[in-house]
């Protein structure tokens, strides 16, 4: 039945119909009338009124990450718009379904240099899955049924709704569109039989297999189906950073984290497997290091519901393309059952070399200032190993991947194709309206947290129970160290100036503590925990600390230091580092 | 990797914006769009583009896929020339008192098979379809008198060898 209303109240029942009920946003100009209509539903959605619109995105980000829906921002025109730029790239590199809508001038005034008038939809094309300009109040149903359902489908991403202003205004005979088939968008491929039984062929036929497990698991629910693949076929698996919680830490066959500071054992055994199967992952760099040497013993099967990643980083013997919650169930019928005793315990050298002089250093240190590896590893244990993860980028995102243990689906949320600084704090916020069941440890550096530390405010506003814990080493601490790594110990603009952190919590209400001795830090993470709502735990670690071990950029991805003596460069080294 | 001059058919819903996105991709390889055209498909509502340029196969073979990757893009592929029919039309815009006071340039345009579409005292205008090197020759031998005063081409079109048409397979597909 057709209701005559405004195009901002359609708006509001599309949005209804599609399920939403958390908004994160921010008003002005070019969006008014849809926050006027937005005030009489203040019983249908959660309003999150961010303190920046890049806090909107990245809150939007993180509420899709942890609940596995689509996450919604509403922006205003212009500024507005270009604020969430920076999140709508995120989303797109690391496939996170956000629906971003944005005030636009009236279709009168388009292209007239209007005051906010920005081509935000030119802007957006080239960053997000689809980008559409609502000119029409007409246009409202359809739009919007269909960016929920790119955003969601298939390989999901950033969907942006421009929403000119007169289309906000007119009046509508409106209902929820139900979408026909969008012949222009397959969101999942079908494989062939023949794929399957070529791959199964090649996992039979392994000696040394293994399989890398990257987010394409989390984000299909394919959990399960990973665990009963491996389980069935006795492979090690190692995990990308943003698939670290597709299978719990401490399955027998979790071998670590691949890439640049993952662990030494999967980053050495991809160079020595004979299969290797590459699941919902997309060979980034900072996971393959150099691609002339990667892998290049393997046959490679690719598991994908994006058919343009087969090939694109790596050649790929079997493409399987599709949806890998079906495909690894399908996989898991067609193999044989097997072990790889002898191989998988060829992993645990590895492992010993890192655990002696990596991780007990970092996570046991006998003396010293407190490190970045212990407090991760303190905090994931205080939570039973069951909290969400945030992490903002640099080294307190390498660390506590690498230290935290993960027991749950969807338990890591960090900027992983981006690395954009300051996602930390407003992705967070996000988590825990996304998952409010779940503890939600964010882990941010004293140079992240600046650059959104106006959503301190937020957390003040909503009650957003997020544990912040700061690692503060008084550094930009990752590019620090490629100074002093690469760079000859040049620290060009990486030391920072710091304010009282303590004080700044304190004036939004938020509960802090610093810590600088390890005796207190047990206790200071019980408070933390144990606080009823957000708290602030800076921790003053050692400040010239170094995530190891560590594949140089443009290094073999088997090539780690401190495994690798430093002081004799290779070829590739110098043609990387000395010119 | 050996580059060649690749021929890239791409239907499409026939919706605003979606020009630019494919040439991006383009642009994001630094690739050069040696010629482009778009125009309507048999099917009702489809857009088609014929797009050249030179790449090595690995590369034009990414680029086709993250084409097809884009939201209401229904299908690319790429060829080379021996899997291709093409064809393209040239104007050429001649000054007429050059023209009469040559007549090798006429002897040109005949040996061409050249229509000429207008004539007038200041100038005559003379049309050639054919293959890129056919078109491209007339304006290398007339270019050699002076007498040019305009040329345009309007880029290859080209429909494919094969007896299987597999845009009208994929809609079927999609209506079961």
């Amino acid at each position: 039945m057709k209701k005559r209303i405004t195009g901002a109240e359609a708006l509001m029942q599309a949005l209804i119909h599609e399920g939403v009920t958390t908004i994160f946003g921010y008003p002005g100009g070019g969006i008014m009338p849809v926050f006027d209509a937005l005030y009489d539903h203040r019983e249908d959605f959660r309003q999150v009124l961010v303190r920046h619109e890049q806090g909107a995105a990245h809150a939007a980000q993180g509420y899709a990450r942890s609940s596995g829906q689509v996450g919604v921002c509403l922006v205003t025109s212009g500024p507005g718009a270009t604020n969430t730029i920076t999140g709508i790239s995120d989303a797109m590199l690391d496939s996170t379904p956000i629906v971003v809508i944005s005030g636009q001038v009236g279709a009168a005034a388009l292209g007239t240099d209007a005051f906010q008038e920005v081509d935000f939809v030119c802007i957006t094309q080239p960053i997000c899955k689809w980008s559409y300009q609502i000119r029409r109040a007409e246009d409202i149903a359809w739009a919007v049924a269909r960016a929920f359902y790119i955003a969601a489908n298939g390989r999901p991403g950033p969907v942006v709704l421009d929403f000119a202003k007169n289309a906000q205004t007119t009046m509508v005979d409106f209902e929820p569109a139900s979408l026909p088939i969008q012949r222009g968008f397959i969101p999942v491929p079908q494989p062939s039989d023949d794929a399957i039984r070529r791959a199964a062929a090649l996992i039979d036929n392994a000696e040394r297999p293994l399989l890398l497990a990257g987010q394409g698991i989390e984000l299909a629910g394919a959990q399960e189906e990973l665990k009963q693949f491996v389980e069935k076929t006795g492979i090690p698996v190692g995990c990308t950073l943003l698939g670290l919680s597709t299978l719990p830490s401490g399955h027998p066959l979790r071998q670590g984290m691949l890439g640049m500071h993952g662990n030494l054992a999967p980053n050495v055994k991809t160079n020595e497997c004979d299969v290797l199967i590459a699941v919902g992952m997309r060979f980034d760099d900072r996971v393959t290091g150099r691609l002339a040497t990667y892998a290049r013993q393997a046959k490679v099967i690719h598991l994908d519901i994006d058919p343009s990643e087969i090939g694109k980083n790596v050649p790929v013997d079997v493409a399987v393309t599709g949806d890998c919650k079906e495909t690894l169930a399908r996989l898991t019928k067609a193999v044989h059952p097997a072990e790889h005793k002898e191989w998988v315990e060829s992993f645990a050298i590895y492992h010993t070399m890192e655990d002696e002089r990596v991780v007990r250093p970092a996570i046991h240190p006998a003396e010293g200032p407190l490190k970045m590896g212990e407090v991760a590893r303190r905090v994931s244990e205080a939570t039973a190993d069951s909290a969400i993860l945030v992490t903002d980028v640099g080294q307190n995102q390498m660390m506590s991947a690498r230290y935290f243990r993960y027991t749950r689906p969807r338990s890591i949320i960090t900027s992983g194709g981006l690395g954009t600084m300051g996602f930390g704090l407003p992705a967070a916020i996000g988590a825990t309206f996304g998952a409010p069941e779940r503890t939600v440890c964010l882990f941010v550096g004293d140079g992240g947290i600046q650059m959104n530390l106006q959503e301190l405010g937020t957390i003040m506003e909503s009650g957003a129970p997020v544990k912040i814990i700061l690692l503060n080493n008084n550094y930009l601490g990752n590019v620090r160290q490629w100074q002093e790594l690469f760079f000859n110990h040049r620290y060009s603009c990486t030391p920072m100036m710091n304010p009282n952190y303590e004080l700044i919590a304190s004036a939004y209400g938020i509960p802090s503590r610093t810590v600088a001795a390890r005796a207190d830090l047990d206790d200071a993470i019980h408070e933390m925990l144990t606080s009823s709502g957000a708290f602030l735990l800076q921790v003053a670690v050692e400040e010239e600390e170094n995530v190891m071990p560590m594949t140089p950029p443009g290094a073999d991805v088997d090539h780690m230091l401190p495994f690798i003596d430093s002081s004799t460069p290779t070829e590739q080294w110098k043609s990387t580092f000395i010119h | 990797m050996e580059k060649h001059l690749y021929t890239l058919i791409v239907h499409s819903e026939h919706m605003a914006g979606l020009l630019n996105q494919v040439t991006a991709v383009f642009t994001r390889r630094q690739i050069n769009i040696e010629s482009l055209n778009v125009s309507p498909s048999s099917i009702e509502g489809i857009h088609r583009y014929t797009i050249t340029a030179v790449a090595d196969e690995d590369t034009i073979a990414k680029v086709t896929l993250q084409i097809a990757k884009k939201v209401d893009v229904l299908q690319a592929s790429y060829f080379l020339e021996d899997e291709i029919f093409m064809q393209e039309i040239a104007l050429y815009k001649l000054s007429t008192p050059l023209l009469m006071a040559n007549p090798e340039i006429c002897e040109i345009i005949r040996r061409n098979d050249a229509p000429i579409i207008e004539t007038n005292p200041v100038y005559t205008v003379v049309e050639k379809a054919g293959r890129t090197a056919e078109t491209e020759q007339l304006r290398r031998d007339l270019s050699t008198f002076d007498c040019l005063l305009q040329y345009v081409n309007s880029g290859r079109i080209a429909v494919t060898r094969s007896s299987e048409e597999h845009l009208t397979e994929f809609l079927k597909t999609l209506n079961q």
